[in-house]
């Protein structure tokens, strides 16, 4: 007698994943056009029809309202710059666009989860372990259901980088959430709030920074995930390095490694920077 | 005159078996007894008291005493275990969510000791807050706000940040905040109590000033004696979450009802009293 008791998950998950496509196969293609049609590709286009210097003083713009400084919006610019140096700008737009269409979508799906994890005991208990699963699951090991059911493309990967990428947006919300300091709220409350009141008035305001703090994480792990996406038909910078290694090409890959490098910290500098809580002090003068 | 806010019997029992702990009581336990036995808190136990209509209702204690508690009982911050609240002869514990929200908008307004204001919002948003909480307009409430902040001696600082205030300004920020919402009941809790003396002094002289030309029902939590007495036209004494003594300060003064108020009582009167006297848990 063998000392492990023997169990087969194999068989259960695959019956599980085949009924899965051959009953909402269809429905989930739909949600693949939608994503597809309605967000994907209209912003590629925007991104790749504009000028390219048109983008650029986005960036500048952005990297400036963000820090305020342009110590630090002008290396931006310069680095987004080079990164069309390279020629690979139009595939920093294929890679922006789909970084931009996860993060929307975490967003969306995360902020919600994050209120209610961080207003309900109970839902935290059952929303956060599932959410760590979700991070630590080897992404391949989804990848390949996710192909299945939507088929190659990007959509998959998009789908699958808000799975991997959700869950500090997720606890950050939460976390944020709960830390909003208790005399406040009661003050606040002291008035008559309304729950949405409250949570649109006080508690996402003083929330902010730690919200933007996840955003920002979400989008580094999301463009950690472009190259695995591209295995999966992903265009874009991801593609670029995935060649690289496929044609022992390291001049290649590590020049797509690079851009991919320059785009996150153009990405992190600016969102850190909106996350960081400034009141201006106005009147200084008239009080001295 | 008629009673504004009347407490009839109110208990509050911090812990999962609350009936417990008020059956202890019942039967004579004081609150660290109740505590080693059950494991619950005791806030308050039957307290019942009668605030008039018009003037400043001063309640005192020692930190622990549970005069935090207790008036928070009265906008219903805080649910008691047993007893009633009753604010214009209407228990407001019966009160709907909906209705409930309306007497914190129109009727009841509070000043916190550590005041509590929006850290995101200007000094001008943070005493219109209540007022458009409410729905009204920004224009209206801004305007309102102006006032009171002129009343209170801050114009100029709309758009300061209370970050960047000091702590005596942000008080007055608080306490304007509350005077903004023109409701007949304000609920103060140690508003001066974080400040030093000089400024706490300030304040009082301004609350007094203020309290003259307006006239509402104030319950105004210390756990200062001087403060109770300078302010206050009734006094209401917590010990370990029990009512002790209550009535005119002359009255309490002049016939304390145990060693305890005396001892409080005679700070008041001059006398020299060590500065700690009980301890109660925080």
């Amino acid at each position: 007698m063998d000392f492990f008791v023997p169990l087969d998950l194999r068989e259960p998950i695959n019956q599980a994943v085949d009924s899965l496509v051959v009953r909402y196969g269809d429905r989930l293609h739909v949600l693949n056009d939608l994503i597809l049609q309605g967000l994907l590709l209209p912003l590629e286009r925007a991104l790749r029809g504009a000028p390219p210097w048109v983008i650029l003083l986005v960036v500048a713009l952005l990297a400036w309202r963000a820090t305020r400084r342009w110590q630090v919006a002008l290396p931006l610019t310069v680095a987004c710059y080079l990164i069309g140096c390279f020629g690979l700008w139009d595939a920093l737009m294929q890679t922006l666009a789909l970084v931009l269409v996860a993060t929307v979508l975490a967003v969306v799906a995360g902020l919600p989860l994050g209120i209610v994890a961080a207003h309900s005991r109970r839902l935290r208990a059952v929303v956060l372990p599932v959410l760590d699963v979700m991070q630590t699951l080897p992404t391949f090991v989804y990848l390949i259901p996710a192909v299945m059911l939507f088929g190659l493309g990007k959509v998959p990967a998009i789908l699958a980088t808000v799975v991997y990428a959700i869950c500090p947006l997720v606890r950050l919300t939460d976390l944020g959430l709960r830390q909003v300091d208790p005399d406040v709220q009661e003050a606040a409350h002291s008035f008559g709030t309304t729950r949405w009141q409250m949570l649109l008035g006080v508690q996402l305001p003083l929330a902010w920074p730690s919200i933007l703090a996840g955003v920002n994480q979400t989008v580094m792990m999301a463009l950690s995930m472009v190259v695995v996406a591209s295995m999966i038909g992903a265009r874009g910078l991801g593609e670029e390095v995935l060649a690289g290694i496929q044609t022992l090409d390291v001049g290649r890959g590590l020049q797509a490694g690079l851009a991919i490098v320059l785009l996150a910290v153009a990405i992190d500098r600016i969102t850190q920077g909106f996350g960081r809580v400034r009141r201006p002090i106005r009147d200084e003068e008239r009080r001295s | 005159m008629s009673a504004r806010i009347e407490l009839r019997h109110v208990s509050k029992v911090y812990g999962d078996d609350p009936h417990r702990a008020l059956t202890l009581l019942a039967q004579g336990a004081d609150k660290h007894q109740v505590l080693a036995d059950t494991g619950s808190h005791v806030g308050l136990y039957d307290v019942s008291l009668s605030i008039p209509a018009g003037g400043i209702y001063a309640i005192m204690g020692l930190s622990g005493s549970g005069k935090s508690t207790l008036v928070r009982h009265i906008n219903r911050l805080i649910d008691p275990s047993a007893g009633q609240v009753l604010v214009d002869g209407e228990d407001v514990l019966g009160f709907s969510a909906a209705r409930l929200r309306d007497l914190r908008r129109r009727r009841i307004s509070m000043v916190f000791q550590h005041f509590g204001l929006l850290p995101h919002r200007t000094v001008l948003e943070n005493v219109a807050f209540g007022r458009r909480v409410r729905g009204e307009s920004r224009r209206n409430a801004q305007a309102a706000a102006q006032g009171w902040l002129a009343r209170v001696g801050l114009s100029g600082h709309e758009r300061d940040y209370p970050d960047h205030l000091s702590g005596g300004m942000r008080q007055r920020v608080g306490l304007a905040r509350a005077l903004a919402s023109d409701t007949d009941i304000l609920l103060m809790d140690e508003p001066f109590s974080a400040l030093d003396p000089l400024l706490r002094d300030d304040l009082q002289s301004q609350l007094l000033t203020l309290q003259a030309e307006l006239g509402k029902t104030i319950v105004f939590i210390t756990h200062d004696v001087e403060e109770a007495f300078r302010l206050g036209q009734r006094i209401a004494l917590l010990r370990d979450g029990r009512l002790v003594q209550e009535g005119e300060p002359a009255a309490v003064r002049a016939a304390p009802v145990d060693d305890y108020v005396a001892r409080f009582v005679a700070r008041v009167s001059g006398a020299d009293v060590p500065r700690s006297t009980g301890s109660a848990p925080g």
